[in-house]
């Protein structure tokens, strides 16, 4: 197994949790905190990974290489950006148009996550296809991937809600996601242009 | 040894009444569990079954339903010294209606609105603690701050605002932030006062204080320092007159209070204007606002 790629899938994997969690918190000064608001992030979320999944999938079936999966870490730290930077604007906005608190939360999470999280969400499967050796352990080696991802996402959800937000201001926790991620990308593409890791097509 | 005899018979007379407590409402919301519960002498609203923290609920005197029975209500009735003749009434945080109640019979031409996230709690208010909507009463359902950037909006006014919404175990970390104060100051005319229901232990404590302090600059903080109870905060627009400016009127109200059980001379005496909390403590903001956790720490 490759230690980079785990090591970048369990970064994505504790920054999709990282962003979701702290979604509430931005949401809840415009929409409050209700149960829909969470239903509405957790809808997107959901809804994103999917397609991140299908359109992954898609895209690792030609010329899957490194650089490609590293820029796809490089474009989702740069997706989270509006966010960081327009996020209370676009709120302010949905805010005003829609009255109904439901779906201004709905729509307002479909504007702030819903394009970073279907690129985290290609990293998945992009990995996967980086990895696996043979098809007879194609099955292995997709699990052992589930379950990194899945555990950086477990990481990612506690620290954020027990000791992040009580240490750090919400947009400082996103700069240093989008800079885990952006590190990430360009350490994958640098080593990918060194020819140091291969991959067979 | 006698006495000590007598106190333990005391005592035991006084669990009496608590061991009758009935249940007579139970449900879960989709905020929290809601109970409702009969002493002989109380009827209480309560969120929690286990714990009777004056906090988390609301109680009535059942023969003498007008009396506050909580120390933060009648702190906060000590308002009227600052607002004698409060007009367009907002209430964020709904509980038993009591103190709404209360209001509606000082100030019936005032219209008084309630904002309540849990349409449960209007419910059992309505059923179990006699609040009724009408004759200047208007119930909203909404989460407080949505309401309030919507009244923004709608450049809507109120002359006197009651924050009481943390009477659950979980604080709505989103209504104890410097940035909704500032929207609740903007939504306060200029003359308009402000009270809030707020925490007097844990160190949430110097935390609340300075948010406060950063969006009012100076304001009042009464507590009753015979009891572990509330905190109640009045603020303004302006710098608060000096408190003993307002012995005159503690006099004249005192009489129109009593039905409610409320000792004005003692509320008057507890006002404080001199910060006793840790300036030196972390504004909570937008950004940074973990309350709950700040709570338990």
């Amino acid at each position: 197994m490759n230690y980079l790629i785990l090591t970048m899938v369990f970064v994505s994997g504790f920054s999709i949790m990282t962003i979701e969690l702290l979604g509430g918190r931005i949401l809840a000064p415009y929409f409050g905190g209700s149960i829909y608001v969470w239903g509405s992030i957790i809808t997107v979320f959901m809804l994103a990974l999917s397609i991140g999944y299908l359109l992954g999938g898609r895209w690792s079936l030609h010329n899957a290489n490194l650089r490609r999966y590293g820029s796809l870490f490089a474009l989702s730290a740069v997706a989270i950006l509006p966010m960081l930077l327009w996020g209370n604007d676009m709120m302010e906005a949905i805010f005003l148009r829609f009255t109904d608190p439901r779906y201004g939360s709905l729509i307002a999470s479909t504007a702030l996550f819903f394009i970073p999280t279907v690129i985290m969400g290609m990293i998945a499967p992009y990995s996967v296809r980086l990895l696996v050796q043979s098809r007879q352990s194609s099955g292995m080696t997709a699990g052992f991937l589930y379950f990194v991802s899945t555990l950086g996402s477990a990481a990612g959800t506690l620290a954020t809600s027990f000791y992040l937000v009580l240490w750090f201001e919400m947009n400082h926790i996103l700069i240093a996601v989008i800079a885990a991620l952006m590190s990430a990308g360009i350490g994958a593409v640098l080593l990918s242009t060194t020819g140091k890791l291969q991959f067979n097509d | 040894m006698i006495n000590r005899t007598l106190v333990t018979i005391l005592l035991a007379l006084l669990a009496v009444p608590a061991l009758q407590a009935r249940i007579i409402h139970e449900e879960r919301s989709l905020y929290r569990n809601i109970v409702v519960e009969d002493s002989r002498l109380l009827r209480c609203l309560k969120f929690t079954r286990v714990r009777a923290n004056p906090l988390n609920q609301s109680c009535i005197i059942r023969n003498q339903p007008r009396k506050l029975v909580f120390d933060y209500s009648k702190l906060v009735m000590g308002s009227v010294l600052l607002k004698p003749r409060p007009e367009n009434i907002l209430v964020i945080g709904l509980g038993g209606g009591t103190i709404i109640k209360a209001f509606h019979e000082l100030f019936p031409e005032a219209a008084i609105t309630a904002v309540e996230i849990d349409p449960a709690v209007v419910a059992v208010a309505r059923e179990y603690f006699d609040y009724q909507d009408g004759g200047g009463i208007h119930t909203v359902v909404a989460d407080g701050r949505v309401f309030v950037k919507r009244a923004l909006l709608q450049e809507e006014e109120y002359d006197y605002i009651l924050l009481d919404a943390f009477n659950g175990d979980y604080i709505p970390e989103h209504l104890m932030t410097r940035e909704f104060l500032q929207e609740v100051k903007a939504l306060l005319t200029e003359d308009g006062l402000l009270v809030a229901n707020t925490f007097s232990t844990s160190n949430l404590y110097d935390h609340e204080s300075v948010t406060y302090a950063s969006v009012f600059g100076d304001y009042y903080n009464l507590k009753f320092s015979d009891t572990v109870s509330n905190r109640v905060i009045f603020a303004a627009h302006k710098p608060l007159p000096a408190p003993a400016s307002l012995a005159d009127r503690v006099d004249q109200w005192q009489e129109r209070l009593e039905p409610y059980d409320v000792p004005l001379k003692k509320v008057f005496r507890s006002i404080q204007d001199e910060p006793d909390w840790d300036p030196s403590a972390r504004v909570l903001t937008d950004q940074y606002a973990p309350a709950n956790l700040l709570r338990g720490n």
